[in-house]
Formats: structure tokens, C-alpha cells, sequence
């Protein structure tokens, strides 16, 4: 086989002529290259908030136009008012927001794929609604009912967290039920035939397997939350979360460290899938 | 090891009993009162088509599943309603069941640390010399062959030094070279520590390899028990005939049941069968030959054997496999017998429309009942 | 399949589930949706009946008032319009950007797979409205793109794009463009490859090929990728604010100044309502549609 092929393959390259290669090569790699395109787009924003970062504003706010150089805006990061604080809030709410949703949604997704019971359809018509809902609904129904309750003057923390648990809830379950129900059953039927009880066999085989699952549950709740703008807008009160923080700038004008923290985000959170896949691959799997 | 002994002196055999088990997935039959005891010790074989309830009942014993009705116990204690993990059974399941997570060491040693046993790094070790994969230890399962992955369930199972090994299907996934390899290691493996397999199997050249005894299992019922040869000479049922091998079954009517010789007329000629190997011994009875066992001569010739004769038929197909001629003759009456001739050199070789008469002896022969399909079990999967 | 594995099945249940009590797992996830989704959907369902010339200060009066939604969407019909048909074409436009993208990683980008992957949520990194307040920037009257537009005479001299539909459109694009590429990406990465080889040995044309093979067994990725684009864009309304003038408004924007601004809960509400009514017929019927039933 190996012989025959090389015996054919300069012949076969020679009765072509050159362009001819060149334009199969097109041909073969132009849904990359379309692929490659499409993503130099989704990154051209990011220049700019990158370049508005360095970028000395002629007024009181940021403009579109870069005009001259400058550190200033990297070293006085905290300086706009409240913009540190509605980070920290951010950061708070996400948190707790995620921790809550992981926990809950996974369990809902253990139930889902492993327990049979009545009312499963009722469930996951439940859990998918909200999916389907708006978000300025999602928002605005809650917003009623804390005022109902009143809740009127407690809008904040507590509240915020609230709705993000609810709308993080929803996509921790499917992310982890998809991950569930690629799992070999087996493996958990072998453990407690190797002497493992209920509680050894979750802990030793059903958790870890299912981890990769719980983490991009987790992940995504976690971003979901952190950029969070429509729901949060009606649950917040007087409280200011970071998406909040830069919507309000909009009557006073940016402030250029608002493009600080955007790159700052970028680059640390890509900085962390960057070491968590080196840290992935040093460990044979 | 040493105390699976030390019960055998004390008179006490681990024997694996099963008594009118049965198991129902709602309307569906999957295992119908089956009793059934494995002598400690034995290689056992299950045998039987997809879906004929093989490995439900190996899942029983393993506690994996429960019985509808019936018992499970191994020797005289009652093990049905036991947990899998409070059971001395151990598994060794289709495709493995490694854990991906664990290194091929703590696949292994899993059992071991469950029950909290002392020596485990010394007790796995051990195993991983005995399963030839002492270098892989630290590997993970996805970076080991097929072959090996094989061997790490096995040594994960047997190194509990269980009651009772299971096996299911546990060669399934091996290519052919491979699986040959496994199953004369497995017999060595059985023969050398002594621990009682059940080995769940479509293949019935791979039952017949490696197990001193095979149950033939058909819609959840066990159509025949017994050693390899006695399954093979003697079949009861025409399952039991197409299922292990092939048979040539001619229909026949029961002239004379009363001497050690049954004598029947097939299509106008009068064969005989041992009496032994008579399943039924009034009106119509199924005739079973093996081909291996026909020899064929030119029509009318003096080598004709003697013992059992049918003449008249004419070579429809021939084909040549190395070790043996496989021919198809038509008979008379319109069927295709197979005949496989050995090529030993010492035999004419046939082409298509010879002439041709058929002898074999009557002790090579049995008789089952009309009443049965004649291409019962017949058709199946050989890849699985 | 290997034959004996169908055996272990058990026919009533789905392999590996349990009966027991096992549900007890669902009741704390449930409480939750019951308590903060299903209760205020039902509570804003109420507040949408309201008498509407109460106020927010002196309280409704419950009138059963199914004369709102009538008003409403007779008020607001060009919001509905405006709203489902940049929702349309936002969806369009991503399937058409995300499907080379998606089908590239799946199966051209060989060891770089991971690395691209990274790269397709990398911009999402940055909040989502620092990145629209960039696009602010880059459609701006003097920024470049139409400056680039102009000089090819495709915009004329005083054409705009910042605050036209294109740009609050844009906006929406650019900002749901992963919720297309990663479950197509998801589905697509599942296809054995080999099958679309066999499709290019059984078909003639490589277009064929794709219609036949590919298409149809990236469905589900590409069923939840179109859903997931639709509806948080159909109820968007801060690509229109930013990008946007009042003629480019959406429903979200009434939406949130009835609720935030007016506190007009009635009307709020009543809009609402027939946003989410009107979005999960749509889903159900294009669910029914696409034949795929199993979507979470």
C-alpha cells in the first residue's frame, strides 16, 4: 500500500498544473478560512476596548476616538466613584449566585436522569420555561412580586441573588444532565460490585465523573450572572452591579477606566482557561 | 485461596444454586423458573442468541437486578435480597466498565481498599504480574488496549478472590486473534486458582473452548445442560443442534422403537439410531446428522460405508475451505444435506452434479421430536 | 450495538434509573422555580387585568380588565413587528456566521480545536455592554466603517449606520453569536466523521453530501443554537438603546420605561405577558416542527 502510494503521488501532482493545487487548497480549507473570519470579527470590539484603555480622553468621559497614549486610566482604576464598589458587588452576587445554582441544579439533574417518578414531563416543562422566558419578562414579573411583597425599600443584595439563582438554574440542570446521561451506568453497577456501597459509589465514581459537567454548570452560571444587565436592572434597587455601574455612566459619560476592567476581564479570564488547559494536559487523562 | 480450601476440607462446597428464578420486565419474560446449580470449581458456560436471558440471570447473581421470584444462594447461604456489594460475587463486564478516572492500579485495588484489606499495594502488584500489565499500573484505562483493558477487569474482579466469578460476554469486543489468546488464558487463569466462572456467551465455539459445562439458554428457559461433547453428540432439541454447530434435519417417520436401534423411514429408506440418542420414539421424528460426520461415494460404488445409507443424491455446490470440501447434495426428496469431507488425501473429491450416495453410522445420528421448527436456532449472529 | 447489551435493559424504565425517592432530589431546585418563576408569572398574569387607570401610588383595582391586552397590542403592534423581525434576522444572520465557524472547529481545525474553541467565548469575557458601547464606537458617524462605506459609495456622503435598524441589528448579532456557535459546535463535534466521508463516496457533490448527512444530524445543535438566539434577542433592548434611536425601540424598551419609568404595571405587565405567550408558542410550534422533542 505505502510503496503504491508513493509510486502515484508525484505523478498524479505533476499532470495537475500549479493552480490547480493552490485552488484545491482553497476549496479544502474555505469553511477555516470562513471559520477564522467570522472570529477576527467577534474580536474587533475587543481592540477597541483594549485600545480605549490606554487612551487619554480630551474631555470629562471617554470618546470614541483614540487620541493620545497613557497609563493614567491603569493606575487610577478606582478612581470613578463607586466603580470598585459595584465590581466587588458583582463578584459577591455571582458568587453566591453560582454556588446556590450549581448545587441545586445539579441535584435536579440527578434526579432528572437517574430517578424515575411521576411528573417528569411537569419538571422539565418547569425547568425550561424560563429558558424560554425573556429576559425583561423574567425581570419585570419578579420585580412585581417583590414590590407586592414589599420589598420595595429591601431591593439588593438579596434580591439580586434571587433572580440570578433562578436564571442561572435552568442551564446548571441541562449542562449537567447532558453531561449525566452520557455516563455508562455501568460503571456505578461495577463499583457496588466491587464491594463499594450507595455512598462510596457516588463519592468515588458517579461525583467524579460527573465533575466536568458540574464545572461547566458552574461556568456558565458564573458568567451568566457576572454580565447580567436586563434582570438585574429591575431587581437591584439602589444597589449597582458592574453592568449596572456602566449603564448608569451613560448620562455622565464613560469613564475610560470602564475599559480598563473590560480588558482586565478579558485578559485574566482568558489567562485561567489558558492555565487550567495546561494544567489539563500535563495530566495524562 | 487458602480459605476457599480450607471449606472445601470442611465439606461445606461454595455451589451456586438457583431455584425457580425468574424475572419479568413488565409484560416481557426475560428469565422463566429457572433452577440451576454450578459445582464450586466449575467453568460454566451460559449459552445462547441475544435476548434469550443469559445475562439477566448473570445480573441476578451479581445483585445488579432482582428476581421476580425464586432464590439466588451460594452454598447454603441465601443471597437474593444482598446488595451486590455485601455479595462474594465479582463481575467482569461487557466492555469493561473501567473506571476512566483511576489509574489501571486503583481500578484494581479497588475492591481491596472497599474492604478495607491491609496489604493492598502488595495484594494488586501481585495481580498485575499475574494479568501481565505489572509496567502499566500508572496508566489511565483509555491508554491500554483492548486486550489489556480485558485483562484489568479481570484482575480487578479476581483479586476479591470471589465465590463466584462472572462473566459477561467478556471477550466480545477482542478481534478474533485476540479473543482465541483470551480464551485459552482465561481456562489457564481458571484452571490454576480454582475460583468458579459463569461466563455468559453468544459464541458457542468460545462456550464449548473453554467450559466443562454449557447450559444452552433459548426465551429465557435452558433448553440443555451438559459437557461440550454431550451438548454436541447428543442434542436434545433442534435448537440445541443448529445453535452449537450445524445439523443436517431430516424429516422421518419412527418404524421401530423396540431394540437398542430405532429404526426410521426417511423418504422411503430405512436408517437406524442408537436408542440413546432417540428423543422420541412414535409417528414423526426429527432425523439430526452432522455433516462432518457423512461420508460420501460415487453412486453405486463398493466404497460405500456401511451403517446408515442414503442414496440418490446429486452434488449441488461444492466448496473448498483448506482443512475440509463442503458439499450441498441433493437428495431425492428435494432437500440439501451438508456433507464436510477432510481433506485427508485419502478421499474422492467431488464436483457439482456428481452422483452421489451418503453412509454414516447409527451411533452418529440422534432423533428429536416433530413437534419442534427445524430452523430453531439456526439463524444467528456470529459477530458480537 | 452489541446484542446482549439490549438484554440488561429494563423495558418499563430508562437503563440505570431508579424508583424511590429519588425525586426528594428535585424539590429544592423546584421550590425555587414554583416560588420565583412560576408564582410571579402567575401574579403578573393578575397585575395585567388590572383597572388601568389606577396608579402606582393609589394601587389597581382588579377589574379582570382583558381590555388591556386589546390596547396594548393594538398600541404597540409595530413594537411586536419590530421586535420578532430584528429577533428573525439576528437569528438568520448568526446560523449563517456560526455554522462555518462551528463546523471549522468541529472538523478542520484538528489539534487547534481547543484553542479555537477558547477563542469563540474569549470576547465574551468582556461585559456585554462594553462591547456594544465598542460597536458604539465603531459604527460611529466618524468612526470607521462608515467611513470606509462612504468612500465606497455604498453609504452616500451623509449616510449613517450608528442609530439606523443596521446597527441596532448588528448589535444584536454580534452579542448572541456564541448562543448559535456552541450547541451547533456541541452537535456537530458528535457527527463521526467518517459518516460525512461516506457521504462524500455515496453522493456526487459535496452540497449533496451536507444537505443529507451533515445538516440533518447537527439539527438538535441547531434546533437549541436558533432558540437560544431567538429569544433573548426578541426581548432585548439595550443593543436599541445604545445603538438605536426611539424609532429603533423594541418591546423591551416599553417594556422596562412601563415598568421603570411610567410604573405603569398594568400595561407592563400586559406586554409581558404577551411577549413570553406569544415567544414559547413560537418555540413549541418550531420544536413540533423540527421533530426534536428531547431539547432539555
Amino acid at each position: 500500500m505505502a510503496t503504491a502510494v508513493r509510486e502515484t503521488a508525484p505523478e498524479r501532482s505533476a499532470s495537475r498544473p500549479r493552480h490547480r493545487g493552490w485552488w484545491r487548497w482553497f476549496t479544502d480549507n474555505i469553511v477555516l478560512l470562513i471559520g477564522i473570519a467570522v472570529l477576527v470579527y467577534t474580536f474587533v470590539p475587543i481592540g477597541y476596548v483594549i485600545a480605549l484603555s490606554f487612551s487619554k480622553p480630551s474631555g470629562r468621559a471617554a470618546s470614541a476616538e483614540f487620541e493620545t497614549f497613557t497609563w493614567d486610566n491603569w493606575t487610577t482604576v478606582c478612581e470613578p466613584d463607586g466603580l470598585c464598589e459595584s465590581l466587588q458587588l458583582s463578584f459577591a452576587v455571582s458568587l453566591v449566585a453560582t454556588v446556590v445554582a450549581t448545587l441545586l441544579g445539579t441535584l435536579m439533574a440527578f434526579a432528572l436522569v437517574r430517578h424515575s417518578f411521576r411528573g417528569r414531563a411537569a419538571s422539565n416543562l418547569l425547568i425550561f420555561l424560563p429558558m424560554a422566558t425573556p429576559e425583561v419578562v423574567m425581570g419585570s414579573s419578579l420585580l412585581a412580586m417583590f414590590v407586592s411583597l414589599g420589598f420595595n425599600g429591601a431591593l439588593g443584595f438579596i434580591t439580586i441573588v434571587i433572580a440570578h439563582i433562578l436564571f442561572c438554574l435552568s442551564f446548571v440542570v441541562v449542562t449537567v444532565k447532558a453531561r449525566l446521561a452520557g455516563m455508562d451506568s455501568r460503571l456505578e453497577q461495577a463499583a457496588m460490585d466491587l464491594y463499594a456501597n450507595e455512598w462510596q459509589t457516588f463519592r468515588l465514581v458517579t461525583l467524579p465523573l460527573a465533575m466536568p459537567g458540574i464545572v461547566a454548570g458552574a461556568l456558565l452560571a458564573f458568567s451568566l450572572s457576572f454580565d447580567d444587565f436586563i434582570i438585574t436592572n429591575f431587581t437591584s434597587g439602589q444597589s449597582q452591579t458592574f453592568p449596572l455601574y456602566v449603564y448608569g455612566s451613560k448620562l455622565k459619560g464613560f469613564p475610560a477606566q470602564l475599559f480598563v476592567i473590560g480588558t482586565l476581564m478579558f485578559v485574566v479570564s482568558l489567562l485561567l482557561v489558558v492555565i487550567v488547559e495546561l494544567w489539563r494536559r500535563r495530566r495524562p487523562t | 485461596m487458602a480459605q476457599s480450601d480450607g471449606e472445601q476440607r470442611s465439606g461445606a462446597p461454595r455451589d451456586l444454586h438457583l431455584t425457580e428464578v425468574s424475572k419479568r420486565f413488565g409484560d416481557f419474560v426475560a428469565v422463566d423458573d429457572l433452577t440451576l446449580t454450578v459445582p464450586e470449581g466449575a467453568f460454566f458456560a451460559l449459552l445462547g442468541p441475544s435476548g434469550c436471558g443469559k445475562t439477566t440471570t448473570l445480573r441476578m447473581v451479581a445483585g445488579l437486578e432482582d428476581p421476580t421470584a425464586g432464590t439466588v444462594s451460594i452454598g447454603a447461604e441465601d443471597i437474593t435480597g444482598l446488595k451486590p456489594y455485601k455479595r462474594p460475587v465479582n463481575t467482569v463486564f461487557q466492555s469493561y466498565a473501567l473506571f476512566p478516572h483511576l489509574t489501571i492500579f486503583e481500578n484494581i485495588a479497588f475492591g481491596l481498599r472497599r474492604r478495607g484489606v491491609k496489604d493492598v499495594k502488595r495484594q494488586t502488584d501481585d495481580m498485575l504480574r499475574l494479568v501481565q500489565l505489572e509496567q502499566y499500573g500508572g496508566r489511565k484505562p483509555a491508554q491500554l488496549s483492548g486486550g489489556q483493558q480485558q485483562r484489568v477487569a479481570l484482575g480487578r474482579a479476581l483479586i476479591n478472590e470471589p465465590g463466584v466469578l462472572l462473566l459477561d460476554e467478556p471477550l466480545g469486543a477482542l478481534d478474533l486473534k485476540l479473543r482465541r489468546q483470551m480464551q485459552l488464558e482465561l481456562k489457564r487463569i481458571q484452571t490454576e486458582i480454582g475460583i468458579t466462572f459463569v461466563h455468559v456467551t453468544h459464541d458457542q465455539e468460545e462456550a464449548m473452548t473453554m467450559a466443562d459445562t454449557i447450559a444452552v439458554m433459548n426465551s429465557g428457559v435452558i433448553e440443555q445442560m451438559g459437557a461440550p461433547t454431550e451438548l454436541y453428540e447428543n442434542p436434545r432439541t433442534t435448537f440445541v443442534a443448529n445453535f452449537l454447530g450445524q445439523s443436517n434435519l431430516v424429516s422421518t417417520d419412527v418404524v421401530d422403537s423396540s431394540g437398542s436401534t430405532v429404526i426410521v423411514d426417511c423418504h422411503g429408506q430405512k436408517v437406524g439410531v442408537d436408542e440413546s440418542r432417540s428423543h422420541t420414539d412414535q409417528g414423526k421424528g426429527w432425523l439430526g446428522i452432522r455433516p462432518e460426520k457423512i461420508f460420501a461415494s460415487q453412486r453405486d460404488s463398493e466404497d460405500l460405508e456401511d451403517g446408515n445409507q442414503l442414496t440418490g443424491g446429486v452434488v449441488s455446490d461444492v466448496s473448498f475451505v483448506g482443512v475440509s470440501t463442503q458439499y450441498l447434495v441433493r437428495m431425492p426428496w428435494g432437500q440439501e444435506l451438508m456433507v464436510f469431507e477432510q481433506n485427508t488425501g485419502q478421499r474422492q473429491s467431488f464436483k457439482s452434479g456428481d452422483e452421489v450416495d451418503l453412509a454414516w453410522s447409527p451411533q452418529h445420528s440422534f432423533l428429536l421430536d416433530a413437534d419442534q421448527d427445524a430452523a430453531a436456532g439456526a439463524v444467528r449472529e456470529d459477530v458480537g | 450495538m452489541n446484542p446482549s447489551a439490549t438484554e440488561a435493559v429494563n423495558v418499563t424504565d430508562k437503563p440505570g434509573q431508579r424508583r424511590g425517592k429519588g425525586w426528594l432530589l428535585l424539590v429544592p431546585g423546584m421550590l425555587w422555580l414554583l416560588m420565583f418563576f412560576l408564582f410571579p408569572t402567575v401574579q403578573l398574569f393578575f397585575t395585567s387585568l388590572y383597572d388601568p387607570s389606577g396608579s402606582f401610588e393609589q394601587g389597581y383595582a382588579m377589574t379582570w380588565h382583558f381590555q388591556n391586552y386589546a390596547d396594548a397590542i393594538k398600541e404597540t403592534s409595530d413594537l411586536f413587528v419590530r421586535s420578532f423581525l430584528y429577533a428573525g434576522i439576528t437569528t438568520l444572520v448568526c446560523l449563517l456566521l456560526a455554522y462555518p465557524l462551528a463546523y471549522a472547529i468541529a472538523f478542520k481545525s484538528g489539534r487547534w480545536k481547543n484553542v479555537m474553541l477558547v477563542l469563540v467565548i474569549a470576547p465574551f469575557f468582556t461585559s456585554f455592554l462594553l462591547r456594544t458601547l465598542s460597536w458604539q464606537a465603531i459604527l460611529a458617524d466618524q468612526g470607521p466603517v462608515t467611513g470606509f462605506l462612504r468612500a465606497l459609495a455604498i453609504l452616500p456622503d451623509d449616510g449613517r449606520l450608528l442609530a439606523t435598524p443596521i446597527a441596532v441589528v448588528a448589535g444584536l448579532i454580534y452579542n448572541f453569536l456564541p448562543f448559535m456557535t456552541l450547541p451547533l459546535y456541541a452537535s456537530l463535534d458528535k457527527v463521526d466523521h467518517r459518516l460525512i466521508e461516506a457521504a462524500g463516496d455515496l453522493y456526487s457533490s459535496p452540497f449533496t453530501g451536507f444537505r443529507k448527512v451533515t445538516l440533518p444530524l447537527s439539527m438538535p445543535g441547531l434546533v437549541s443554537g436558533t432558540l437560544l438566539t431567538f429569544i433573548p434577542a426578541s426581548g432585548d433592548y439595550i443593543n436599541a438603546e445604545l445603538l438605536g434611536t426611539p424609532r429603533e425601540y423594541m418591546l423591551g424598551n416599553r417594556i422596562q420605561s412601563a415598568f421603570l419609568v411610567e410604573q405603569n404595571y398594568p400595561l407592563a405587565a400586559t406586554l409581558s405577558l404577551s411577549l413570553m405567550l406569544l415567544v414559547v408558542v413560537m418555540v413549541i410550534l418550531y420544536i413540533r416542527r423540527s421533530g426534536t422533542e428531547e431539547l432539555v
